[in-house]
């Protein structure tokens, strides 16, 4: 079992920013992971195949870390099942509404200097914190 | 799209599922830890943003000078910061600190068969289609 530090946290950084650069320069498009999930779902989206590979990849390459890398495979639940399902439906929503996550406006706009991703970025991450303090003041 | 620029893309995608689990992002109690300002605050994901936002906005201003056939980027301009923005965010912001999971670890979570990602990413595509089917999806 190897220790979690912030050097994890770094490299991990940059192994993300990396997979989105190739993204970027394989597929033309801005390679966020709602906008890639969400087109697939869209009958008309043309370019399917790119977005269920890089996907597939994307949960390949997640559960073979796991696999190997004891400190990578850490998981702790935060909150009942209930509340996840009523959490994946606002993300989902949120993220088609606001043409982004933290993939697409956190790392890929803000990387590249976006205003609108500036902005949505700082919306999303002060709402999750207050909404943080809300739950743990509420339910905890 | 070519076959070999598919397998490219595909390995892309692992790599970027191989970074969320070593930055510690697929672990919610890492997330919720860092959005709880009040509590045992968790600076992992400042740090991770740090790596993957300096890595792609340099990656990207030395990829515009090599621009050719082969290699066309998108626009990276901004949009107008509108209502809709607004507001998908602040909806986004709500789910993420209500479930601790962004759309990229629930699917990395898949890859460990955990049932919150179960649960989460079938609610999170019902989510994203209503969006696309009754408010428009982003373009």
């Amino acid at each position: 079992m190897y220790e979690y530090t912030l050097w994890h946290a770094l490299i991990g950084g940059i192994l993300i920013g990396l997979a989105s650069l190739l993204a970027t320069a394989l597929s033309g498009k801005i390679p966020g992971i709602s906008g890639v999930f969400g087109r697939l779902l869209v009958p008309a989206t043309p370019d399917k195949r790119w977005r269920s590979l890089f996907l597939l990849g994307l949960v390949g390459g997640a559960a073979l870390s796991f696999l190997l890398l004891d400190g990578a495979a850490i998981f702790r639940p935060m909150r009942p099942l209930a509340v996840m399902a009523t959490a994946g439906l606002i993300v989902g929503f949120g993220t088609r509404l606001g043409g982004g996550c933290t993939s697409g406006h956190g790392v890929c706009g803000v990387g590249t200097g976006a205003r609108d991703s500036i902005a949505a970025t700082l919306i999303f991450v002060v709402v999750a914190m207050v909404t943080v303090l809300i739950y743990n003041r509420a339910v905890l | 799209m070519k076959a070999g620029r598919l397998s490219l893309i595909f390995l892309a995608g692992a790599l970027f599922g191989t970074g969320l689990a070593i930055s510690g992002m697929t672990d919610p109690g890492r997330v919720v830890g860092f959005l709880d300002v009040f509590g045992a605050w968790d600076p992992a994901l400042l740090f991770v943003m740090a790596g993957a936002v300096g890595v792609y906005g340099l990656g990207m201003l030395i990829l515009r000078r090599f621009q050719n056939q082969n290699l066309k980027l998108p626009s990276t301009a901004s949009s107008p910061i509108d209502r809709r923005l607004v507001i998908g965010a602040t909806i986004f912001g709500i789910g993420w600190g209500l479930g601790g999971f962004c759309p990229g670890p629930s699917l990395a979570n898949l890859g460990a068969l955990r049932i919150e990602a179960l649960v989460f990413v079938p609610a999170m595509a019902i989510g994203m289609f209503l969006a696309q089917r009754f408010v428009g999806a982003d373009q």
